[in-house]
């Protein structure tokens, strides 16, 4: 069973979305971490970089596979968990915790379409 | 095994030297302090001249030496023990391929050479695509790819080619099934083809219910291995050929898991129209870092105006020509004629076995994998339980060993442990089709007894793991060094010693 946490946003692609006022805090869902395995890097884009829906933002590696980060909503990345470059495993330790990155929104309506907590639940079958 | 870490630098000492050279005669010097005329620093440009020494270790004759051979103690190969890599058929090479391969008169031979010198190269080529096309069925070979990933994108620019040639430009879409080897999408992907994946049933087989919706006219093929990357046969695959070829699409063959099909049933018999094969794998040439690949890639009659050039040709006269360019050819797809060192290997191969040993050779594979399936399944998931060819997949331990705050241990674990007792770790986390995949592939050229050994230490870890999992995770216990951050090494390498 994941853990999904209320009030946060999620994409099918198993990123969740905070939303701090016009600032989405971006990471990946318990599912994702699990299904990966043990996370050994984490590839993410740099501050002032501009991020687009529904493209690659960057990538985790595991022992398994190395998997696309989506990005859920467009805007410019105005910091990066500088913590997970030497300590990639954070994410397995806690995903919701451990953030990747942060992004100022440039359309905030994109939100809308991303799922709720049930709606994810369902899309993972749990 | 003799603990060595150290760098070539580190047994560097100022002055030392290996070797003695004469001075040079052009160096100021010698003429009076005078750069004389042939002096070779004037024929470089004042900024591209080095203005400081080269930093290179300066070690004596017997320290180089024993240096590498300390390093080269600490490789494994198939020559040093038994190498379960599923998926790479790490059989073992036969001297004989070498002492043929290192003969002068082939060794030596230089590409640009006249036809007229090389006829018995010419020749080896010749023989060899006879024999590829006995073995599996197809009609005609190009030997320049080399490797399988070459050969896959070189059969797709022939499949690509033949749509074109019948002006039938809108096939631009290649299905391949999730249980594919990574390299078909990204080959596809390489010749500009669109990606479609087909899922796998509960039996480990594509789904031919999932196939049927996918098919139309902007199909150009299907990538298949067969048997697939579960060790499994596509008992479908008559039926697949049969729907694939109705929508106008041609069925491309991956050769990398040929090894159980040897002279029991031919790709070309199933329906492939192109294929390839490894030679490195299925004929036993080195691989692994060993040496070179080489991917031949076979095609079905209607296809052979698309093969690549240059080719060999047999001339009414008996002699052998190469045939270069031609309007229907695909292009070229490498300088000459592929890697024929390893082709040559290849062939010697076929020859020393002969017709009823290379029978055998996938039929002692498939047993010697469904023997170690059988052994091992009470002590680790079998997911897909039918009969196997060459390979098979584990899906980890059946017990972990997890317990209160203790993780259980994984495939990563018991695959690391295995290093302890000196085999080769068989292929972890592929396919993806499950979480704690070990695959496994012995080949047919180890004994019993080596099987065995295997076997024995593979429950014995089965074991530990259930009693305390704490001993795998900590491993390797033995190797020279534990678990490096393999990630890290391909991110950040450090490759110079300098650090200016």
């Amino acid at each position: 069973m994941s853990k999904i946490i209320e009030g946060l946003k999620y994409s099918e692609t198993h990123e969740w979305v905070k939303v701090e006022g016009n600032i989405a805090v971006i990471g990946v869902s318990d599912y994702a971490q699990k299904e990966m395995g043990d996370i050994t890097y984490v590839d993410m884009p740099d501050v002032d970089d501009e991020v687009t829906r529904e493209e690659e933002f960057g990538a985790l590696e595991s022992v398994k596979a190395s998997s696309d980060l989506v990005c859920p909503v467009s805007g410019v990345v105005v910091e990066k968990n500088e913590a997970l470059e030497d300590a990639p495993e954070l994410i397995n330790q806690d995903p919701y915790e451990n953030w990747i990155i942060k992004v100022e929104m440039s359309d905030a309506s994109e939100l809308d379409s991303l799922l709720d907590a049930a709606g994810y639940a369902s899309l993972i079958g749990e | 095994m003799k603990y060595y870490d150290k760098l070539i630098f580190e047994l560097s000492k100022k002055g030392r030297t290996g070797f003695s050279l004469p001075e040079n005669e052009f160096c100021a010097s010698r003429n009076g302090g005078v750069k004389p005329a042939g002096c070779l620093c004037n024929a470089l440009p004042e900024n591209l001249r080095r203005s400081s020494a080269l930093r290179l270790p300066e070690v004596g004759e017997v320290d180089v030496v024993r240096h590498y051979t300390n390093l080269s103690q600490m490789n494994f190969g198939v020559d040093t023990g038994f190498y379960p890599l599923g998926s790479c058929t790490m059989k073992y090479n036969p001297k004989i391929n070498e002492e043929v391969a290192s003969m002068p008169g082939l060794a030596a031979l230089h590409p640009l050479q006249p036809e007229s010198t090389v006829q018995g190269a010419l020749e080896v080529y010749y023989n060899m695509e006879k024999a590829l096309a006995a073995i599996t069925g197809m009609s005609n070979f190009t030997f320049n790819p080399c490797a399988g990933a070459h050969g896959e994108l070189t059969g797709l620019m022939i499949m690509r080619q033949y749509h074109i040639l019948r002006g039938d430009l809108k096939r631009t879409k290649v299905i391949v099934p999730d249980s594919a080897h990574g390299t078909n999408p990204a080959s596809a992907a390489v010749c500009g083809l669109e990606v479609v994946v087909v899922k796998s049933n509960a039996d480990g087989l594509v789904d031919v219910a999932d196939l049927k919706p996918l098919l139309g006219d902007d199909i150009a093929g299907i990538m298949m291995t067969n048997p697939n990357t579960l060790g499994l046969f596509e008992r479908e695959i008559a039926e697949i050929a049969k729907l694939v070829h109705e929508c106008g699409g041609l069925l491309y063959y991956d050769g990398a898991n040929m090894n159980p099909l040897l002279g029991v049933v031919r790709p070309g018999d199933m329906g492939f129209d192109i294929m390839h094969l490894n030679l490195h794998k299925t004929f036993s040439t080195p691989h692994g870092g060993g040496g070179p690949g080489s991917g031949p890639v076979g095609v079905a009659a209607r296809l052979e105006q698309c093969l690549p050039c240059p080719r060999v040709i047999r001339k009414e006269d008996g002699t052998f020509t190469v045939l270069h360019g031609s309007e229907e050819s695909a292009g070229y797809v490498s300088g000459f004629m592929g890697n024929f060192g390893i082709i040559l290997r290849a062939y010697a191969y076929i020859l020393s076995l002969g017709h009823q040993n290379l029978l055998l050779a996938g039929k002692f594979a498939t047993m010697s994998a469904n023997y170690i399936k059988e052994s091992l399944k009470d002590c680790y998931k079998l997911p897909i339980p039918s009969i196997c060819k060459h390979e098979f997949v584990f899906d980890g331990l059946i017990n972990d060993g997890a317990h209160d705050d203790v993780p259980g241990a994984t495939t990563l674990d018991v695959a690391k442990r295995l290093l302890d007792f000196g085999f080769h770790a068989p292929t972890i986390y592929f396919p993806l089709l499950f979480h704690q995949t070990i695959m496994i592939e012995p080949t047919e050229t180890e004994s019993k007894e080596t099987i065995d050994a295997f076997i024995e230490v593979m429950r014995k870890i089965a074991a530990e793991a259930a009693e305390d999992p704490m001993i795998l995770k900590a491993a390797p216990h033995n190797a020279p060094i534990s678990r490096p951050d393999e990630t890290r090494a391909a991110r950040q390498p450090i490759l110079k010693y300098w650090d200016a």
